[in-house]
């Protein structure tokens, strides 16, 4: 469901511009409200979210979508953990809806969808891994790296079974809002995929915007 | 319906209900799970064993073969772009793959309270529990229990996405045979299904059997299912070759 925001830019706390191929790890605390805004349009922003206070509590994509019957997300989502208990409810979104079925780019599984030889290039799975490895206070591992969302993706589900990646519904300056139910990690990959036509080959910068409680 | 797998079985368990399992099951074994009385429901995660963080990834698997329901002709992969087993026969033609599990509070709320002191073998376990108890044995816990398989049942979307159980999905005496194309730890619990609105906790027992699989030839239906899996199954060649085993035979991939 689309629904704008009231929130503006120039009250925010925080502002991070993160680049195609790059990560964001960032702690936000309960309360606290997060943009993410696909700048140029199109973009995949492959998100993970965990229980600051304990990690092993974490974004469940399974769990999300069974409790509220829908695979897709949008306005109005709880996102909950894998222990049934919601992390964050999404609040505003220009965008429609965001998939959580497709997970995010590997060098390994882009050797499978494109081609062998693809296996050297950049991918979200090794933007998380550096983030983990860089960010040791978290306690994070490869162990923690789940199913995540892909904000701004078009990944329509069929009644026959089927599963398509689609053209992109996102667009230059849509965005999508979480409001935090608890302090969590947020683990962004901002995904450099070049082999995908969703992002019509061309991975941009999205913006991360955080609003303290009001 | 015949067995696509050699005859001659070299295991057979029968797996009660509300319970759970897990074996390392070599490169070239065919898992086949019997659901005798219709209504099963088998939740299944796998790992490699020499190297635990290589686990099961459903995105990975579905985005790969462009289906949301899994079923025979499908593969079934790892977070590393390998595949663990082909799905050589699925009498029910849809496997689900993003129910997940029960947890405590949801047989609660749906069966009651678990009382094993009261209801012994016929207490109201929850898959959750049943698989975390089941990869502790292994060293893994919380953390490593992935978006499972639900082997026997179907959830399906409609095209606006929203999600239904299909009840009575799984006949009696359907069967679901895995061929294994790398060594894999396979973790599973009979518990019900967390969508299944049965007015009584399915308590369904199931039957395993492991055989040799007969040699892999070029017009495999699995590896010719999609140029993806062509290229899954060479991720499993460059990595099993190590071991000298597992050859396709005649296959130019």
């Amino acid at each position: 469901m689309i629904v704008a925001s009231p929130l503006k830019v120039e009250q925010a706390s925080r502002r991070d511009t993160v680049l195609a191929g790059d990560y964001y790890m960032q702690v936000l605390k309960a309360g606290q409200t997060l943009r993410i805004l696909d700048i140029e349009g199109n973009q995949a922003a492959d998100t993970l979210f965990y229980n600051a206070n304990d990690p092993s509590e974490r974004y469940s994509a399974i769990d999300t979508i069974r409790e509220q019957g829908n695979v897709y997300l949008t306005t109005g989502t709880k996102l909950l953990s894998n222990d049934g208990n919601q992390m964050l409810e999404i609040t505003a979104d220009t965008c429609g809806r965001h998939d959580t079925l497709g997970g995010a780019c590997s060098t390994e599984s882009n050797t499978v969808r494109y081609a062998i030889e693809k296996k050297c290039m950049h991918a979200c799975r090794d933007s998380w891994l550096l983030a983990v490895a860089e960010n040791p206070q978290f306690g994070l591992n490869k162990r923690d790296i789940t199913h995540n969302i892909n904000f701004f993706m078009n990944v329509p589900v069929s009644a026959e079974g089927g599963l398509s990646f689609a053209d992109g519904i996102s667009g230059a300056g849509k965005y999508v809002e979480l409001s935090a139910t608890i302090d969590v990690i947020v683990l962004l990959s901002n995904c450099p995929q070049l082999n995908n036509p969703c992002n019509a080959y061309n991975p941009t910068p999205v913006e991360m915007i955080v609003w303290d409680k009001t | 319906m015949h067995s696509k797998n050699h005859p001659q079985s070299i295991y057979q368990e029968t797996i009660a209900g509300a319970s759970h399992w897990s074996m390392v099951i070599p490169a070239g074994q065919v898992l086949s799970i019997t659901d005798p009385q219709g209504g099963a429901n088998v939740s299944m995660l796998f790992y490699n064993p020499k190297n635990l963080l290589e686990r099961y990834n459903a995105p990975d698997t579905l985005k790969c073969q462009h289906t949301f329901k899994l079923t025979e002709g499908h593969c079934l992969y790892s977070d590393m772009g390998r595949i663990f087993c082909s799905i050589i026969r699925d009498d029910t033609n849809w496997i689900d793959t993003v129910g997940g599990l029960t947890n405590k509070q949801k047989v609660e709320k749906k069966w009651g309270t678990r009382n094993y002191q009261t209801d012994r073998n016929a207490w109201l376990q929850n898959g959750h529990d049943s698989l975390l108890v089941e990869v502790a044995k292994y060293g893994l816990g919380k953390r490593d229990l992935a978006a499972n398989l639900n082997l026997f049942s179907k959830v399906k979307s409609d095209d606006l996405g929203a999600l239904s159980f299909a009840p009575d999905h799984s006949k009696a005496g359907d069967r679901i045979e895995l061929r294994f194309e790398m060594e894999t730890l396979v973790v599973l619990t009979t518990c019900p299904h967390p969508m299944n609105d049965a007015a009584l906790y399915p308590n369904l027992a199931v039957k395993l059997q492991i055989n040799t699989a007969t040699t892999i030839t070029a017009d495999d239906q699995c590896l010719n299912s999609s140029a993806e899996n062509g290229r899954g199954f060479e991720n499993n060649r460059r990595y099993l070759c190590q071991h000298h085993q597992h050859q396709i035979e005649g296959a130019q991939l």
